[in-house]
């Protein structure tokens, strides 16, 4: 590993949690204000995480602390992989184990309301699954290598060749963010039919563990959203800035703009515009290669 | 080296000796002798050829009197098959066994003798292939004395009849070992005849009428594939006058027509045997049989005979119609089963499927004929073997020793029967969890199909890995689960000594598989594709090795301290959330009645959503019709 | 010493009542009176909330309901009743089913008056109850910091919570 990797897994370490809060705070700051209210202070979420933390410690179960300790390491670890420059498609399967891992924490409790949205939060690694290891093949096609240092260092830019790809992965990262209308296993917001959805028997220091875990995999989700336009260019990383500002300003529009659909709508749109979108992307890229 | 030869005639001639003991107990500890003489049989075979300098070593040249005995164990066959059939009054299906038999008979016995290379051949993939079956299988026997005991005593309605199945087990071996040493490609169809036949006999062991009609259908499908593959070597030979499995892939990588139309005839045969759609069914219907005959059929052995084939003849499919099919018909199954498994709530079921699906991935991979592929497919078998029969067997003696095989019933098992809820995790977790081989293949799998630019391919394994972790998991959450019921530790001692000995080794083997797969792949996996291609590229770089070991060192060593720092922090625990409504103990709630209300959680099957049979009628109906059309084509090639 | 009183996170529950406080305290949650600026969150489960606010009055059914959500709130924790049903049964308090204000069942730190409460004092009420978590936090902390001296390096084991 070279130094220039060490460093960026230190900070990545070190920041991400405060990029991911930072973004929450936005959000939820920009949503207010789209509702004509004036909204938290933008640094609400660590305010909040600060508190819980400051709680008396609570569980259901012992395994549902250490479940969520192995989410929050391979959620680390995954952006490990990730800014260290490594493999990207290993990334997302490391990823997913992660999302398993959250399963667990949450279906272990065998409490009603986190049985039923954690079988929902199943159908959403599902239904986004395909979709992110897609958003990988397109990126080997084009750069010829998963090694996310050397997509990064390549000289195409990356959304021309994947418009498809980038649409379909912009549209699951409704469901990996839990936005409207594919917040089906739970939400940022009270509304929530099944209370607090998989978060149910999460309370104080648990919560603080998943909020904290939920940042990291924001800034990896931002990460890769931020590869589709990086290049060996310098200016490109003002481009990919904005473009992650732009997917999540996108993405804040569509949770305040949308309602919930059932989980049967949110599979069948997603696994098909996938198909449509990144099928025809790829293979146009195949046949071009 | 006798190795071979006695790996191959031992178990046979243990089975009329299995049939001759009548005391059960005496027959367990000859089965275990037995068993142990093969596993030191078959790593004896090992060492002894990697000490010759593993290069692919050929024997028995001339074989004029094995050959007619062969001839005539092929002809009893064919007299047993017919009874049988008659019998039961399935008429038809015999002549699927009497067409094939006398084709093979009359060739031999008017026909100039042809020229083969040898009669045995132990090459790596051979190796390979006798490792599992030693290995894997003998274990499955070990568990069977155990498990052969609890089933006949919970199943008082059937007949004991165990020394005829152990001595089915101990043939469906010997003909295993037959069928992936031979060079001879009318030893293999012998082979291949052997075990399709002992396969109907297990499956119909209960004599139930639903039994009887599933081992029809495995019948009938297996043969089917006979039919095909003694077409194919019929050709072959007529045409070539050879009758070398080397040859044959040697000839048709040439391009000479008459090999080209065997390897896809053989091919065909191939899928039949490895349950590929559209003959999927008979793979879900063995499911009647007793745990070790489906533990035997799905993991080691059965249909592990098709890949091995496939895996032989990959060389030759590579960009062609045959491989083209095979890889669409592979990746179809691998999709399509994956999903039909998730509306199944029936541990066995959800297993057998799963299987389809994984075998499937692997015909894919033989298919793309591309080494990156048949390194990830080699990778896919070995630890498919293991985890699988893993966890046949615990489902097994789950169901002994709690009466279920309903995944719905093994909510919070971890808690009611530790050990075979952590086996089932850890088998299930191997399946397709990160760090876990099978992953690591997945991975090889579409970088190398996307390598070739196959796009249905990557379409078939991106979306077919979803479905399949999606059934996984919600299994692994209901055993991990907190018990809705009464989650008092059950009785364990109803799981036997055998099958907890299987049971562990199969678990450590799994671990060691995972630990030691970057070692594998430098020292026997690659060699091998060398034999088979000429050449090998290095499909897993160094960082991702790196990686795979930094992930298994967390994945073990996290939840282990995770659990530890849990356990000591200073925590309250609450009750569940059920809108104030909880009686207290987590397991009911208050309803408006004022009584209290049992929880029952359970899992989605999607049952309004996915119809498994109409669903796998469909399947049938597009594979069928791909099937159809290329065996036309390949009709066409022979009138031509 | 945590600050906490930036993030007090509300559960309301609804005991017997007439449903014009709970329409007023969903009011607070509006664009004109908006309490999410305090931080405020309407969270519905009693696992993560901070402040218990009760509407309307306690009666047979409910109040094992009441107890048991209570119960589930992590410490530390403060009570607000909302309404004059909340703070004395109101206008069902003779009603032969009803027990009274919701001090019959749990410690009621904040009375919030009004029939029914306006969102103004429903707001008034939830910022005194915001200081009051403040500093039963600060005590909780002195508590734990206090605890852990005394237990040392014993192991921690199962602590009866309430």
């Amino acid at each position: 590993m070279s130094i220039k990797a060490v460093i960026m897994v230190i900070s990545y370490i070190i920041l991400a949690p405060f990029a991911g809060g930072l973004m929450e705070g936005l959000d939820r700051k920009i949503s207010a204000r789209m509702q004509g209210r004036i909204g938290p202070p933008v640094l609400q979420p660590f305010y909040d995480v600060r508190k819980l933390m400051n709680k008396q410690v609570v569980a259901i179960g012992v395994l549902q602390l250490a479940l969520l300790l192995c989410y929050l390491t391979l959620m680390i670890f995954t952006g490990a992989i990730f800014f260290a420059g490594s493999d990207l498609l290993m990334c997302l399967f490391v990823l997913s184990t992660a999302s398993t891992f959250m399963y667990f924490a949450s279906v272990v409790t065998s409490s009603p309301y986190n049985t039923i949205a954690s079988s929902r939060e199943l159908i959403q690694i599902m239904t986004y699954e395909p979709a992110v290891l897609l958003a990988g093949v397109g990126f080997y096609l084009v750069d010829g290598t998963f090694s996310v240092a050397g997509i990064a260092a390549s000289d195409t830019v990356m959304l021309t060749r994947t418009p498809g790809l980038f649409a379909s992965f912009v549209l699951i990262l409704l469901i990996k963010m839990r936005k409207s209308p594919f917040d089906v296993s739970t939400s940022h917001h009270a509304h929530q039919e099944l209370v607090m959805g998989v978060k149910t028997e999460m309370g104080a220091q648990n919560l603080a563990i998943f909020t904290i875990t939920e940042w990291y995999e924001t800034t990896i989700l931002m990460g890769i959203v931020g590869l589709f336009v990086v290049t060996s260019n310098p200016l490109s990383y003002v481009g990919a800035a904005l473009l992650c500002a732009a997917v999540y300003f996108f993405l804040i529009i569509a949770d305040n703009a949308c309602a919930r659909v059932k989980w049967t709508q949110m599979l069948q749109v997603t696994w098909l515009f996938t198909l449509f979108a990144s099928g025809v992307n790829l293979l146009i890229l195949m046949l071009i290669r | 080296m006798a190795i071979p030869v006695f790996l191959i005639l031992f178990p046979l001639l243990c089975a009329p000796v299995m049939y001759l003991i009548t005391n059960n107990r005496l027959r367990a500890y000859v089965t275990y002798g037995a068993a142990a003489v093969i596993m030191a049989a078959t790593i004896a075979l090992t060492v002894f050829w990697v000490r010759n300098g593993a290069v692919p070593v050929q024997l028995y040249k001339e074989t004029a009197l094995a050959d007619h005995i062969i001839l005539i164990a092929e002809i009893l066959l064919m007299v047993l098959v017919t009874a049988l059939c008659f019998r039961h009054k399935k008429y038809w299906i015999s002549l699927l066994s009497i067409v094939p038999t006398l084709m093979i008979a009359r060739q031999e016995l008017t026909g100039t003798k042809p020229m083969t290379l040898c009669h045995i051949y132990i090459d790596h993939l051979a190796v390979l292939m006798c490792l599992i079956i030693g290995i894997v299988g003998s274990l499955i026997v070990i568990y069977a004395a155990g498990y052969m005991y609890g089933y006949h005593r919970h199943r008082k309605d059937i007949r004991d009849n165990r020394r005829y199945f152990f001595m089915l087990l101990f043939i469906f071996l010997g003909a295993m070992f037959g069928f992936v040493l031979s060079e001879s490609l009318l030893w293999i169809d012998f082979f291949w005849e052997v075990t399709s036949v002992c396969s109907f006999l297990l499956i119909g062991y209960t004599k139930e009428p639903e039994a009887i009609n599933n081992s029809f259908r495995a019948l009938w499908m297996n043969l089917l594939g006979g039919v095909a593959l003694a077409a194919g070597i019929i050709y072959f030979e007529t045409s070539v006058n050879c009758v070398s499995l080397h040859k044959l892939i040697e000839y048709a990588q040439l391009g000479v027509l008459p090999a080209v139309i065997a390897v896809a005839l053989v091919a065909f045969a191939a899928l039949t045997k490895a349950a590929q759609l559209p003959f999927s069914t008979w793979l879900m219907g063995a499911m009647v049989a007793p745990t070790p005959s489906s533990a035997l059929l799905h993991s080691a052995t059965m249909v592990k005979a098709g890949i091995y084939i496939l895996f032989r003849l990959a060389p030759a499919m590579g960009n062609t119609a045959t491989g083209n099919v095979v890889v669409f018909i592979g990746g179809f199954t691998f999709f399509a089963a994956s999903i039909m498994a998730i509306s199944q709530s029936d541990g066995k079921k959800v297993l057998a499927f799963s299987t389809i699906s994984n075998l499937g991935l692997m015909t894919a991979c033989a298919g793309v004929g591309a080494h990156e592929t048949v390194w990830a497919g080699i990778f896919l078998m070995m630890f498919h073997s293991v985890s699988k029969s893993l966890l046949f067997q615990d489902v097994g003696a789950t169901e002994n020793a709690t009466g279920s095989r309903d995944i719905e019933d093994m909510h919070g098992l971890l808690y009611r029967l530790p050990m075979l809820g952590f086996y089932m995790f850890i088998g299930i977790a191997a399946m397709f969890l990160a760090p876990f081989g099978m992953l690591i293949s997945k991975w090889s799998a579409l970088k190398a199909a996307v390598d070739r630019s196959n796009i249905l391919l990557v379409l078939f394994i991106t979306y077919g890995s979803a479905t399949t972790s999606f059934y996984w998991t919600k299994w692994m959450g209901k055993i991990i689960s907190r018990s809705h019921e009464t989650g008092e530790r059950m009785d364990e001692t109803v799981t036997g000594k055998s099958e907890k000995l299987s049971l562990t080794l199969h678990a450590g083997m799994m671990i060691a598989l995972c630990v030691l797969m970057p070692w594998l792949s430098t020292h026997f996996v690659d060699p091998l594709l060398v034999e088979m291609f000429g050449k090998f590229a290095n499909v897993l770089p160094g960082t991702i090795l790196v990686m795979m070991v930094l992930i298994m060192c967390l994945v073990f060593a996290i939840p282990v301290p995770a659990y530890l720092y849990a356990k000591k922090q200073q925590t309250n625990y609450k009750l569940n959330y059920m809108s104030g409504i909880n009686t207290g103990n987590n397991n009911a709630f208050v309803d408006s009645f004022g009584e209290e209300k049992k929880l029952w959680l359970s899992n989605y099957y999607f049952d309004r959503l996915i119809r498994p049979d109409k669903m796998m009628a469909y399947c049938q109906l597009i594979t069928a019709a791909v099937l159809i059309v290329m065996l036309s084509f390949i009709l066409g090639g022979v009138l031509a | 010493m945590g600050k906490v009183k930036k993030s007090p996170w509300v559960l309301h529950y609804d005991g017997s009542s007439c449903n014009g406080c709970d329409i007023e305290v969903l009011a607070c949650m509006t664009p004109v009176y908006d309490a999410e600026r305090f931080g405020i969150i309407n969270t519905g489960d009693p696992l993560q909330a901070d402040i218990f606010l009760i509407t309307g009055g306690i009666n047979t059914q409910n109040q094992a309901v009441v107890r048991q959500l209570y119960d589930q709130m992590p410490r530390p924790k403060v009570v607000v009743a909302v309404g004059t049903c909340a703070c004395t049964g109101g206008i069902f308090k003779e009603c032969y089913n009803i027990l009274g204000g919701a001090d019959t069942t749990l410690p009621v730190d904040i009375y919030v008056p009004g029939c029914a409460a306006r969102p103004q004092a429903i707001i008034d009420g939830l910022v005194q109850a915001i200081e009051l978590f403040q500093k039963r936090s600060n005590k909780h902390d002195a508590i734990e910091r206090r605890h852990k001296e005394e237990e040392g390096k014993k192991a921690h084991g199962k602590v009866s919570g309430e």
